[in-house]
């Protein structure tokens, strides 16, 4: 935790930096498109419809969608740029809606006034309109502000830093202290910059020099934080040329922790991590080379990535083909397999497996429609899952997405009956859950790999070598132990890691 | 001064000013008076393009406003709405400067030239300069509508029925003073009205308008001694069936 606190500042400037950027953005454009609309009312339809759509999109769903769009433009496609653009598009509306509204708002005879005293168009709207309507475009603004801050917190899966690796670490390794710091930081942020546009749009109403004067310094005193990150990364980038990525959940945040340690300890380079992206966003981000390495599943490469189904080879043929396809298709290379696998099993509390006697899969059928399944963000929209339906004939009473870290609590507290969960995850033997038998063999095999980019096999055989010595190093107890120390015993990842690389190397 | 040949003005399907011809001499007022619908507000508005006329021409001291930038022949011509118009967010003194400024005017010169301007529509410059325009009585933000017309000295005034919300009391004693204003000025003014007693003491010349039209131009006593028809009769005889009633009232005695 004080590890955490320690970086808390960073996060939050990051955070801050990030929402302003965006709110910024959003303002300056948002803005002119509102005049152009209230003068032009064919405009104003279609304008407002399409910041309506983009509203209704979910946060995260913007923002990561953001990802494969910037990659096709081949601009950098992980990290702020997403983020900034996601949340961008996310605050216009607020902010066109009440400039309209506004500028509609404002007495005809004012308007009319302003052309008969000799004012242009163009002074009219400086001078008369925009003024009088500004109370109401600076309520758009403060609803965007706010809007902005809170949903910046899901810039973290794309790859940006801010308060929402609080918030997703703290969910992945049941820390809710971490939760609520995130939580508790981008309320703090939103309120802060809340008040002192309230404090700006009084001042500027009442002409209350002092007070206008006071919050724009408070306003830009938070630009000033909020742009120092952003000044020190770029300062710093040369430093850390390796960039490892990790999925949201703690065991692809362990493993990157074990790559950069064992980089840094080889080469003494300087790694950075990438925690938190979305499952997709960071083969993605490997593939256009926004980060160097990360570690994956054969089944996930084979079905997810490639797009591959039956007939399915074994798991040496389909790891070697695994291997081979992505090298060829995609530029990506496979350096090594861990040792482990990591498969997607169903396990359910031990007492109801033995009353209903259900050992394997094959004796679910029956049992499923009075079950309740509970399963994370992926699992239901797999094709593994679709297989794994069909194969075994089940149909259960509800499905239900959880968080992983809530759908060992559902299953624990007896609100769902059972769970697809990963095989390597420490609270399956933590909370007594029998995992049942997969006797069909329908899952293809998860082997974890080690992926890394073109640039890093090209330009740094040196670092593919370092993380060749892992392979074969982590067998599923080795993986187990390490995911139950940050999910059970609240380590942190790279403490974790550290556990683990202070291990002496098989010869 | 102005003068109007042959201007139409189209809304749609309705004429709204029909083939309207008027001269208004230097220094003269000129007053418009009709009921509503009758043209009047529209052909006073297409004298500074407010409204573009659908046919015919302006001429203002001997140039067609047409070939003039509006903003630009605004600025030369006073103009004073029906509804005020007074800038809300704007202070009293900053909205008689408004057009000084957008000439360009410096700073100090606007200051001089507001507070000689709340002199002459008699208000207490200390006491409303700095006021904003909704703590104004209706008379006073009337001068200030006023001043602010008059504020970068155009030869020309439009008013478009200035006083026509005010209560009579209010209404007598600002008549009075744009009178003396206008003499002292020499202005050039076209009035907007629908009350005859108004038009008769403050216009020099009265257009009677009707459905767009021009029915009749002329003094005063022109039009009392030879109306054209029963509109420009009426416009005499309404007024006095008035003043009539109030006497014979008081005179049999009336509570």
């Amino acid at each position: 935790m004080t590890e955490l606190l320690a970086r808390l500042p960073e996060t939050t400037a990051a955070h801050l930096g990030l929402s302003l950027a965006a709110l910024t953005l959003g303002v300056a454009v948002a803005v002119p498109l509102g005049v152009m609309a209230a003068r032009q009312p064919r405009l104003a339809g279609p304008l407002v419809g399409v910041a309506s759509v983009l509203q209704t999109i979910p946060g995260l769903a913007l923002l990561a969608f953001m990802v494969p769009v910037l990659a096709a433009l081949g601009l950098t496609s992980i990290g702020v740029l997403p983020a900034l653009l996601g949340l961008f598009l996310y605050s216009l509306l607020p902010v066109l809606r009440n400039t309209i509204t506004g500028l509609a708002g404002v007495d005809p005879a004012v308007r009319e006034a302003a052309l008969g005293v000799g004012m242009t168009p163009r002074e009219s709207l400086v001078q008369a309109e925009l003024p009088l309507a500004l109370p109401v475009i600076l309520a758009g603004i403060r609803i965007s502000a706010t809007w902005t801050v809170g949903t910046a917190t899901l810039a973290t899966p794309v790859g940006a830093p801010s308060l929402g690796s609080y918030i997703f670490g703290g969910l992945q390794t049941r820390n809710y202290a971490a939760v609520l710091v995130g939580c508790a930081a981008s309320a703090v942020l939103a309120l802060m910059i809340d008040g002192l546009l309230r404090a700006l749009a009084l001042g500027l109403e009442r002409r209350r020099r002092r007070v206008t004067t006071a919050s724009l310094a408070g306003l830009l005193g938070l630009g000033a934080i909020g742009a120092s990150p952003a000044v020190c990364t770029l300062g710093t980038r040369d430093e850390a040329p390796i960039v490892i990525g990790a999925k949201t959940f703690s065991e692809s945040q362990i493993l990157a922790q074990v790559l950069a340690g064992r980089i840094t300890e080889q080469t003494g380079d300087a790694v950075r991590t990438v925690d938190s992206l979305g499952s997709t966003v960071v083969f993605d981000a490997l593939e256009h080379g926004q980060i160097d390495a990360y570690v994956d599943y054969s089944g996930t490469l084979w079905t997810t990535v490639l797009g591959r189904g039956e007939p399915r080879p074994g798991r040496t043929e389909l790891l070697d083909e695994v291997g081979r396809a992505l090298a060829e298709e995609r530029g990506v290379h496979v350096v090594a397999a861990l040792g482990f696998e990591n498969t997607w099993v169903l396990a359910m509390p031990r007492a109801q497996a033995e009353r209903l006697s259900v050992r394997r899969l094959g004796d679910l059928a029956p049992h499923a429609p009075r079950l309740r399944m509970g399963g994370d963000y992926e699992i239901f929209q797999r094709a593994e899952w679709a297989a794994l339906v069909t194969a075994y004939d089940l149909r259960f009473a509800e499905q239900r997405t959880l968080d992983p870290s809530l759908m060992y609590e559902a299953v624990r507290s007896g609100q769902v009956d059972l769970v697809a969960g990963l095989s390597t995850d420490g609270r399956l033997a933590a909370l007594d859950l029998v995992v049942l038998e997969d006797d069909r063999a329908v899952m293809p095999p998860y082997d974890a790999v080690i992926l890394a980019s073109e640039r890093l096999r090209r330009e740094r055989p040196d670092v593919i070598a370092a993380m060749r010595r892992l392979a074969g190093t982590i067998d599923d107890a080795t993986m187990r132990e390490l995911n139950r120390r940050v999910t059970e015993a609240g380590e942190s990842p790279a403490a974790a890691a550290a556990w683990f690389l202070g291990r002496p190397l098989p010869p | 001064m102005i003068r109007l040949i042959d201007v139409t003005r189209r809304f749609g399907d309705r004429l709204a000013v029909d083939r309207v011809s008027l001269d208004v001499a230097e220094g003269e007022s000129l007053v418009l008076i009709g009921g509503s619908g009758s043209g009047k507000t529209t052909t006073c508005k297409m004298i500074n393009r407010l409204v573009e006329p659908s046919a015919g021409r302006v001429l203002v001291d001997g140039q067609d406003v047409a070939h003039q930038s509006g903003p630009r022949l605004r600025r030369r011509i006073g103009y004073v709405f029906q509804r005020l118009g007074l800038f809300p967010h704007m202070t009293v003194a900053e909205n008689i400067g408004v057009t000084p400024r957008l000439l360009g005017w410096d700073a100090d010169r606007v200051r001089v030239r507001v507070r000689e301007l709340l002199e002459l529509v008699e208000l207490d410059a200390d006491a409303v300069a700095e006021r904003r325009p909704d703590s104004l009585s209706g008379g006073q933000a009337q001068r200030v509508a006023v001043a602010r017309a008059l504020a970068a000295a155009p030869p020309v005034l439009l008013m478009d029925e200035p006083f026509g919300a005010l209560d009579p009391l209010t209404r007598e004693r600002l008549q009075g003073s744009f009178e003396r204003i206008r003499r002292e000025l020499r202005l050039t003014v076209v009035f907007v009205t629908h009350d005859m007693i108004e038009a008769m003491r403050l216009g020099d010349r009265i257009a009677v308008m009707s459905d767009g039209r021009l029915v009749q131009v002329g003094t005063a006593r022109q039009l009392y001694e030879a109306p054209v028809d029963a509109t420009v009769r009426e416009l005499f005889a309404a007024p006095r069936r008035q003043a009539r009633l109030i006497e014979s009232r008081l005179e049999r005695g009336a509570p």
